[in-house]
């Protein structure tokens, strides 16, 4: 508690993302009324009505517990990003997005130019007038609007401002959330450690292949095959049968929930500790165990993976030592 | 720009090397050193010199004496490549009191002035070498090196002549050997000759002695007709399974009589020893004086196998050896280091049609001259065509047959200009023929071996200079009828020329064994493409193997003669004898290993290690390294995607900070570093 009995304060808000990290943390079901006895909600758009001009009043470091979720698409993001660095003590990157840019930063690999194509023009959209966001417009009642810039390239929360910790997971699961909120509660009364500063928290320190209970050989793969034209062997790794399974790279803390239901795993839980380019670390894994020292052997092989980007860095790309691709970096 | 905890108490020596001209040619080394004084000070640089040879023992002395008077803590050298002097530097450290890890040998030679001619590029990245290098020297630790115990046993593999000279060595030095021969004596292919090149020693005569001592030497267990079928372990101590398979005849009582020899009714071509030109028995030794003197039975031929009847062999043994019941037999073996001298096959003419070897009776391979001219031979060493009675009036020896030809080897072996003159003389010798010697090159190049060139063409063998195109029975011309002609063009005469003659023989290269590669992976060593063993060094190292306790010596490493062979059995020998004498040895502490909580036990890495260093434990589902086999090669490392293994010496933190100190991110607002960098780097 703060010296005048006043509860901590607790903020959340929503960047560039879908939704899911604010149904997550709703999902914690009865825990979410220890959220409301111990801390007061001063902002979270989804939950609760406030204004920007709300945050910007209040004193800096005044909120405790921030949770930050979806990634920095646009100058919108990034302000809120500045904002409530500078309002909250503790920052989290709550959600992959936040954390690594996620889908959102799939986009990386193409340009704004052809996102507004795909997403203004062509059968289902066009409005026939060939319309696109316009960063300013002048309203026909004399005032001038303001759209957030739309960014070249999707960034990480941290890319922007400096995080506390990170909280990865699409979205984070809800007991690990639970986990957390009763670690940040205990802390405030004293009662526990905070994790050091930069630290990764509601998640395991090994890969998903840990918690996952298949049984798992030497690894040989000779084909990739795709979950839905195949039906695999309940009780055998999956990449084992040559489905693209993403567990041996991706941090634990879900408890495997995807392999144990029969679908691969697909990385939302991103990097392992001190792992820089996810995408690489499972590219060259998978790589080597490839069996065949024949190129073209290989080469069909790994035509069996049919987006390899998608496949290797669905959550990552944001985070990556490359960020982006060619077409995003260029200023046209 | 990352730093470890430890920047400010650092300081750091750089060292540039002129390597004479080697360097300085084309790197302004002065500037480098100089530029690194003053751009790299904040990053501990405290001295900065340049010298003419680093590595002499001037300039280790100038390193040693910086460190112990300016209190240098870390150690930059630009030189080389570190294959060839990191360890000269690495010990001058060590003199000084220095951890030796704690240096760091960067290549501004072969990486920089070798490959590049524009000098002032080659200095600007000569600069970004050096400061690669200082970010990467500040996260180095000490490093101790790993000690482990040397088992004094030491296993060869293999029993012709390079296996014989090196267990004779080790054994007359005092410590024990095993020999592991697949066949059912020791003697390999030398066993086979009759007269060996250049002096005409009779082969038996030299060799023969050899083997008895390798017999009866108390520190030498032969095991012969067995084979390795699995090596465990590591360097020092070395876990094979060898498998001995069943002679059928009982060693104890056999007094090698070779009665059952004599008895025996199967009649079976030899196509090991005699190479297809004679006969053995279904109970057999290889040669009289084969040793071990107890025979084997040839399961696969033998009527009583076979059929269920004969026992012929049981019935006139005197002594009651023959032992139907034996069963193959699994021995363990423990040793500290491993020799491999499995020799060479001869390279196979039926691969090259138009030689007709195979298809026309009169064309007889080396190995098959070999056996013909052996007075212990099918023949009793008359030189006589595939009949069996008549001499032939003319003979062509045909020179690289599957060397130095594009179509099947590329290298030259070796033996077979010298071995084609042995045999030239050999012919002459005995059947008075006329020789024609056909070859491309003469290639006589070691001691005496010229010399008997001069004396193989003054005995009068015609010498045609010139690859042959054709071996043909089909006559054209007169005189050619029921003849071989050796259609060839003769370079030095520049004309076609079809040469009549009634033998032909095939100097066939030496190639890898069949198995050699199988041989090679059961061993965790290498092999060229070719098949040959590769050498830790081609000339300084060229009996060890890049895996540690495991040596290669004879023809098994490359085509060579018998002197040679017997160096490299000899140097092996001595390379064990030193390790067992040391009765440690300190390896190289540049090791992976893998942090158990961060393991997942997703098997990735499992079966990646070329020296199956990798053991997966079931019971806690995480993946260990052994250190003692680990070479650090780092392929798991690179693998491993829940990032659990790391590299001595080559961390994540060092490999980042180089390539940070490369992008030259160390140097505050210098503005050097490319604009497109600094922007993708700033984003
Ligand atoms: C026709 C011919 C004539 C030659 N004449 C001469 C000459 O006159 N003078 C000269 O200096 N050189 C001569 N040479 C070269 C000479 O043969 C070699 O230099 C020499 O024999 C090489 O000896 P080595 O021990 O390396 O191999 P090898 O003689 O091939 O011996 C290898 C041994 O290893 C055994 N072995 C193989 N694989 C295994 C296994 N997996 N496990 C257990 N045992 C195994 C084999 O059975 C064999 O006993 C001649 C070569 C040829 C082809
Ligand atoms: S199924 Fe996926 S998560 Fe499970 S062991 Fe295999 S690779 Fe790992
Ligand atoms: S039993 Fe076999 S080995 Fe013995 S004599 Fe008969 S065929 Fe020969
Ligand atoms: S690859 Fe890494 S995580 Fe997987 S078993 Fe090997 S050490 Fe463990
Ligand atoms: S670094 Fe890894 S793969 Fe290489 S030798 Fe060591 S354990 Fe084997």
């Amino acid at each position: 508690m703060s010296e005048n009995g006043a509860k901590p304060k607790f903020a959340m808000y929503w960047a560039a993302a879908c939704g899911g990290c604010e149904i997550a943390v709703l999902n914690i079901h009865e825990k979410i009324l220890d959220v409301d006895a111990n801390f007061d909600v001063v902002f979270w758009p989804v939950a609760m009505d406030a204004k920007y001009k709300d945050v910007e009043a209040m004193p800096d470091e005044s909120i405790t517990l921030c949770l930050f979720n979806g990634a920095i698409r646009n100058s919108e993001n990034e302000e809120m990003a500045h904002l409530l660095r500078r309002k909250s003590k503790i920052l989290v990157a709550f959600g992959s997005c936040a954390c690594e840019g996620c889908i959102p930063a799939l986009a990386n690999l193409t340009t704004p130019e052809a996102i507004f194509e795909a997403a203004y023009a062509g059968p289902t959209t066009d409005d026939g007038h060939d319309i696109r966001p316009q960063p300013e417009w002048a309203a026909p009642e004399g005032i001038m609007l303001h759209l957030p810039k739309f960014y070249r390239v999707v960034k990480t929360l941290d890319q922007v401002v400096p995080v506390d910790y990170t909280m990865p997971g699409c979205p984070p699961e809800s007991h690990q959330i639970g986990a957390v909120v009763d670690l940040v509660i205990k802390a405030l009364h004293g009662e526990a450690d905070l994790p050091p500063a930069g630290a990764v928290i509601g998640a395991g320190g090994s890969t998903v292949c840990d918690e996952c209970k298949r049984a798992r050989n030497e690894k040989k793969i000779n084909r990739f095959v795709r979950i839905q034209h195949v039906k695999p062997d309940p009780a055998l790794c999956l990449l084992e049968q040559g489905i693209l399974c993403s567990g041996p790279a991706t941090r634990s803390g879900c408890t495997a929930l995807c392999p144990a239901a029969g679908a691969p795993c697909v990385g939302c839980y991103g990097p392992a500790e001190g792992v820089l380019d996810y995408g690489a670390r499972l590219m060259s894994a998978v790589a080597s165990v490839i069996d065949s020292t024949q190129p073209e052997e290989i080469e069909r092989i790994l035509d069996g993976i049919p987006d390899p980007a998608g496949s290797f860095y669905r959550f990552n790309l944001g985070g990556s030592l490359l960020r982006a691709g060619k077409p995003a970096w260029s200023k046209q | 720009m990352t730093s470890p905890a430890n920047l400010p108490e650092e300081r750091i020596g750089v060292y540039v090397c002129h390597c004479g001209s080697n360097i300085a040619g084309t790197v302004d080394v002065e500037d480098v050193a100089q530029w690194a004084a003053g751009r790299l000070k904040h990053r501990g640089v405290v001295i900065a010199r340049d010298y003419k040879f680093m590595c002499s023992s001037l300039g280790q002395e100038m390193i040693e004496k910086d460190i112990k008077e300016l209190g240098l803590t870390r150690v930059v050298v630009a030189a080389c490549s570190p294959h060839l002097h990191e360890n000269t530097f690495r010990t001058a450290c060590k003199r000084a009191g220095l951890n030796p890890y704690l240096c760091e040998l960067v290549s501004i030679r072969e990486q920089v002035s070798w490959v590049h001619t524009d000098k002032v590029a080659a200095t600007e990245k000569s600069k970004a070498v050096v400061s690669g290098g200082v970010e990467r020297v500040l996260w180095h630790e000490p490093l101790e090196p790993l000690r482990v115990p040397i088992h004094p046993a030491t296993l060869i593999v293999g029993g012709g002549i390079a296996g014989i000279q090196a267990a004779l060595e080790i054994a007359d030095g005092g410590s024990p050997v095993y020999i592991v021969e697949r066949e059912p004596s020791i003697g390999g292919h030398m066993a086979q000759f009759d007269k060996t090149f250049p002096t005409l020693d009779c082969a038996a005569c030299i060799l023969t002695p050899r083997m008895v001592s390798v017999g009866t030497h108390p520190n030498i267990t032969m095991l012969t007709w067995s084979e390795v079928t699995k090596v465990d372990g590591y360097v020092g101590n070395f876990t094979v399974t060898v498998c001995k398979k069943a002679r059928y005849v009982n060693t104890d009582l056999c007094n090698g009589c070779a009665v059952c020899q004599d008895k025996c009714p199967k009649k079976i071509v030899d196509e090991v020893f005699e190479a297809g030109l004679g006969y053995r028995k279904a109970i057999y030794t290889p040669f009289a004086q084969a040793v071990p003197k107890f025979p084997v039975i040839d399961r696969e031929n033998c009527t009583y196998f076979q059929k269920g009847t004969c026992r012929a062999c049981e019935k006139f043994c005197p002594t009651g050896a023959i032992d139907f019941n034996q069963q193959d037999e699994t021995i363990t073996l423990q040793v500290g280091n491993i020799i491999l001298a499995t020799g060479y096959d001869l390279f196979d003419p039926r691969r090259i049609p138009h030689y007709g070897y195979g298809r026309l009776a009169n064309v007889f391979t080396s190995l098959e001259f070999e056996r013909l001219s052996n007075a212990a031979g099918p023949t009793n060493g008359k030189i006589v065509l595939r009949d069996g009675v008549t001499e032939p009036k003319s003979v062509g020896i045909i020179h690289c047959v599957g060397s130095r030809d594009r179509n099947y080897n590329n290298y030259c072996s070796v033996i077979c200009c010298m071995q084609g003159l042995k045999f030239a003389h050999l012919v002459k010798e005995r059947t008075g023929a006329t020789v024609f010697n056909f070859y491309i090159d003469m290639r006589t190049a070691a001691k005496a071996y010229d010399e008997f060139y001069q004396r193989v063409l003054e005995e009068g063998t015609l010498f045609i200079r010139g690859r042959v195109a054709e071996v043909t029975d089909a006559a054209r011309l007169h005189g050619e009828e029921g003849k071989l002609i050796i259609q060839v063009e003769d370079t030095l005469a520049s004309k076609q020329r079809r040469i009549p003659v009634d033998m032909v023989i095939l100097s066939a290269g030496l190639q890898p064994r069949r198995d050699a590669k199988a041989v090679a992976k059961l061993f965790g060593i290498s092999c060229s493409a070719d098949g040959w063993y590769i050498e830790k060094h081609p000339k300084l190292d060229p009996v060890a193997t890049m895996t540690e306790g495991i040596f290669i010596a004879g023809c098994v490493q490359g085509p060579k003669d018998i002197p040679s062979t017997v160096v490299q059995g000899a140097a092996a020998a001595a390379r064990v004898l030193g390790r067992i004498q040391q009765k440690e040895i300190a390896l190289e502490p540049v090791r992976a290993s893998i942090n158990q909580d961060r393991c997942s036990g997703c098997r990735i890495c499992n079966n990646l290690c070329p020296y199956s260093a990798i053991l997966f434990h079931e019971d806690r589902m995480v993946s260990e390294v052994n250190p003692a086999l680990c070479q650090g090669c780092g392929t798991c490392v690179a693998a491993c995607p829940a990032g659990a293994i790391s590299g001595t010496g080559f961390s994540n933190e060092q490999i980042l900070a180089q390539l940070e100190g490369l992008l030259m991110l160390n140097l505050d607002g210098d503005g050097r570093m490319p604009v497109k960098v600094r922007e993708a780097v700033a984003i």
